[in-house]
């Protein structure tokens, strides 16, 4: 019943391409650890560009791009654009991608003094003054959140690449999946301050799961309501500046977003 | 890019490959000498020293896991000893197992994956793993089940793999049943073939000659191959049969950053003289402590015996490993060991009462050292009698390795150019086997940051390169 027509041979496959800025690379090694999928990921795209993973760097354009890393450097304002021109569909991975990741903790500080603190020759090293998420800089497709992020969830958007879909990426809670893992609150039962609340899902609610409150690593959930949580946190023990603390550790800039709007909406969430 | 003259070329690598982090490496050839082989790790400074003030000492754990998605472990670990250290604590019994076991499965799965993912393709002529799994799919499958095992081990102790979330000062926010790590043993077993049959895998490559001279800098401890604790122990270069050790709260007086003249490098130095931490450290230092099982297949794979102090526990006989080369070799006797070591922990585990010890917080400076799969990773912390972090400092393997890295190159390099190698292709293809030979993890050396910067001979400052 096969002839050559009825089954053509497969159009090239999409090229992917990999692409890191200021990160610790977790993300990316979220790819490698797909230990059971990473073939047939490989048999479904073509890896174009994966400098950790592969020392064969093709040049674009890609179709799919996955971005780690926040632009924190002079020359990242520029990389970025051109990684941006070279990609159809531009993916950010991570906290740090998405909203400046751990090294946001310099937007509010004095970068000339950090510098001096780190380098023994300060004047020797380029760097903005912040960190800040790709989409600062160039449209983004999608964004994907966490730190790290989930394979699970990135298995889903390479898969709805693949497919022609929107990823199926809830925007809802911890407190939804924490529910859904039959796990009893650890702030009702036990007293221990907990962003999941207000915390984008996508762990799995780890750190409930093992009996610790969540500290927000995948960042603001679609809505929330942080005015209502602070109270509580207070109540479980939090100073003022622990309350501060605890928001602005892997996802500051985006936490602190929130609490400029308020309640409500966070922002845009991508290709959603 | 290459710049030349009759006698005199410049080449850039603008990107190492299949290496986490980003660097780039500068060689300056005169004459048919090489002059200057330079890692320029041009990895953004991400501060994390700078912002770590003010944090409470609880917070490093999982903050400075955050330096590296490879061996978060590693720096948990680190963190976790260095501010117990400074409140005056030290966890010992069932959590300090478990934290071995946490490590362990670190272990397995970095180790494997520089092996099969980004090492192996050298040795076997392929771009990557890709590559590698069209012509040698059951390794590679291998070697993907292997990682997946140690996955699983910090997974089920970290709930995830990439920075876990399990670990706390003390210990862990929850400890596993005995019932809950069994299927976890019941994959280890079938690891330990994996984990042999790599070994001989790794064996039958083809190991070109080479030899560094650096001192070895590794952790020691009695009785047991050093992984998460061990006091700091020196084999020089020049003198292979005498071991030093020094207290580790003297790190920084021995392991310090020097300014190298004419460039704008800061390497660290031991006691002034260059060295190297890592697998081959660790095998001159603590090999003769491996198990029977891994010593044998270290044997069998032709790594032959390492080093054994008589008195020691040794046997009075076998050597060092000085071919960076074969680093690799070291690396999957060490997995073998570690999937055993595993298992004897679990065998062994009884649920301790608490899932931690207090760690009441009070001003002092604490020093933690552990062996990251890439080598001694140092973590020094000041603390007020608030607990808050008032300094930090972190050395990690990588930077510590710079210098001994950029000799190798050195070495590697005039020995292809020697031999005749001149194209840009070979030339970089030697250099970044060299780099992958120290499996190096360049996030988390950022802070040692050196940027590509040509010096004109004469003209004294700096200019873009």
């Amino acid at each position: 019943m096969t002839t050559p027509d009825a089954h053509p041979q497969p159009a090239a496959r999409p090229r992917l391409g990999v692409f890191k800025f200021a990160s610790c690379d977790g993300c990316q090694l979220t790819l490698l650890d797909c230990e059971d999928e990473l073939l047939g990921i490989a048999a479904e795209l073509e890896i174009a560009h994966f400098a950790e993973a592969s020392s064969d760097a093709a040049p674009g354009p890609y179709d799919l791009v996955l971005v780690e890393g926040s632009i924190s450097t002079p020359e990242h304002l520029d990389r970025i654009r051109r990684v941006r021109a070279d990609s159809r569909h531009l993916v950010t991975i991570g906290a740090c991608a998405t909203a400046g990741g751990v090294q946001a903790l310099r937007n509010h500080a004095d970068v000339d003094e950090y510098l001096a603190t780190v380098y023994a020759r300060p004047d020797y090293i380029a760097t903005l003054a912040t960190s800040t998420p790709v989409s600062a800089h160039v449209p983004v497709d999608f964004e994907l959140r966490g730190c790290p992020i989930d394979r699970g969830q990135l298995l889903e958007v390479i898969t709805a690449f693949l497919a022609g879909r929107r990823p199926g990426i809830p925007n809802h809670s911890v407190c939804f999946a924490c529910k859904r893992r039959g796990n009893v609150c650890v702030t009702v039962a036990h007293g221990t301050p907990c962003l999941g609340p207000v915390t984008h899902a996508g762990c799995g609610a780890l750190c409930p799961t093992y009996g610790r409150g969540c500290y927000g690593c995948f960042g603001p959930a679609g809505t929330t309501n942080l005015p209502a949580l602070v109270p509580l946190l207070h109540r479980d023990g939090m100073s003022e500046e622990d309350v501060g603390r605890f928001l602005h550790t892997f996802n500051t800039a985006a936490f602190a977003a929130v609490e400029e709007q308020g309640p409500g909406v966070t922002g845009a969430e991508g290709a959603e | 890019m290459t710049e030349s003259t009759p006698r005199s070329r410049t080449l850039r690598i603008p990107a190492l490959t299949r290496v986490e982090g980003e660097t780039a490496l500068h060689l300056r050839i005169h004459d048919g000498t090489v002059l200057e082989t330079r890692l320029a790790i041009y990895e953004p400074p991400r501060f994390f020293e700078a912002f770590l003030r003010g944090r409470a000492h609880t917070e490093p754990p999982d903050l400075t896991s955050r330096i590296c998605g490879i061996c978060p472990v590693a720096y948990q670990m680190s963190a976790c000893r260095a501010v117990e250290d400074a409140c005056g604590v030290a966890v010992g019994g069932q959590l300090a197992a478990l934290r071995r076991l946490l490590y362990c499965g670190e272990w397995i799965e970095s180790q494997t994956l520089h092996i099969h993912l980004l090492h192996a393709p050298d040795f076997l002529g392929h771009d990557d793993v890709i590559g590698l799994s069209r012509a040698h799919r059951g390794h590679v499958e291998r070697g993907l089940r292997l990682k997946q095992t140690g996955n699983a081990v910090v997974e089920l102790l970290g709930g995830r793999a990439i920075h876990p979330v399990n670990v706390r000062l003390g210990g862990f926010h929850r400890t596993p049943t005995a019932a809950e790590l069994r299927p976890l043993a019941v994959r280890l077993r079938g690891a330990l073939d994996d984990a042999w049959d790599t070994v001989r895998w790794v064996g039958g490559f083809d190991f070109p000659d080479a030899e560094c001279d650096a001192d070895f800098l590794a952790l020691a401890e009695a009785g047991t191959y050093a992984i998460e604790s061990g006091v700091p122990t020196v084999i020089r270069y020049d003198e292979p049969f005498t071991r030093r050790t020094f207290p580790l709260r003297d790190f920084c007086d021995h392991v310090a950053e020097a300014q190298v003249p004419h460039s704008t490098a800061l390497h660290s130095r031991l006691d002034g003289r260059r060295h190297l931490t890592g697998s081959l450290a660790r095998w001159a230092v603590s090999g003769h402590l491996l198990s029977p099982t891994a010593l044998e297949a270290a044997r069998e794979a032709g790594l032959g015996d390492p080093p054994a102090p008589p008195g020691a526990g040794g046997t009075g006989r076998g050597s060092a490993c000085r071919n960076p080369y074969r680093s690799i070799l070291v690396r999957a006797v060490e997995v073998l060991y570690a999937v055993e070591e595993a298992l004897r922990i679990i065998g062994a585990y009884e649920p301790p009462p608490h899932p931690y010890v207090e760690v009441p917080a009070r001003a002092g400076t604490g020093h933690g050292a552990t062996e990251a799969p890439r080598g001694l990773l140092y973590h020094r912390y000041a603390l007020d009698d608030g607990g808050r972090v008032t300094d930090a400092r972190l050395v990690p393997p990588t930077a510590q390795n710079q210098g001994a890295i950029e000799e190798d190159l050195r070495r590697i390099v005039q020995s292809g150019v020697d031999r005749g190698e001149e194209s840009e292709a070979g030339l970089t293809r030697l250099c970044e086997r060299a780099v992958r030979n120290h499996d190096p993890c360049i996030s988390c050396s950022a802070h040692f940051l050196e940027l590509d910067i040509e010096r004109t001979p004469g003209s004294g400052g700096p200019a873009e390169g």
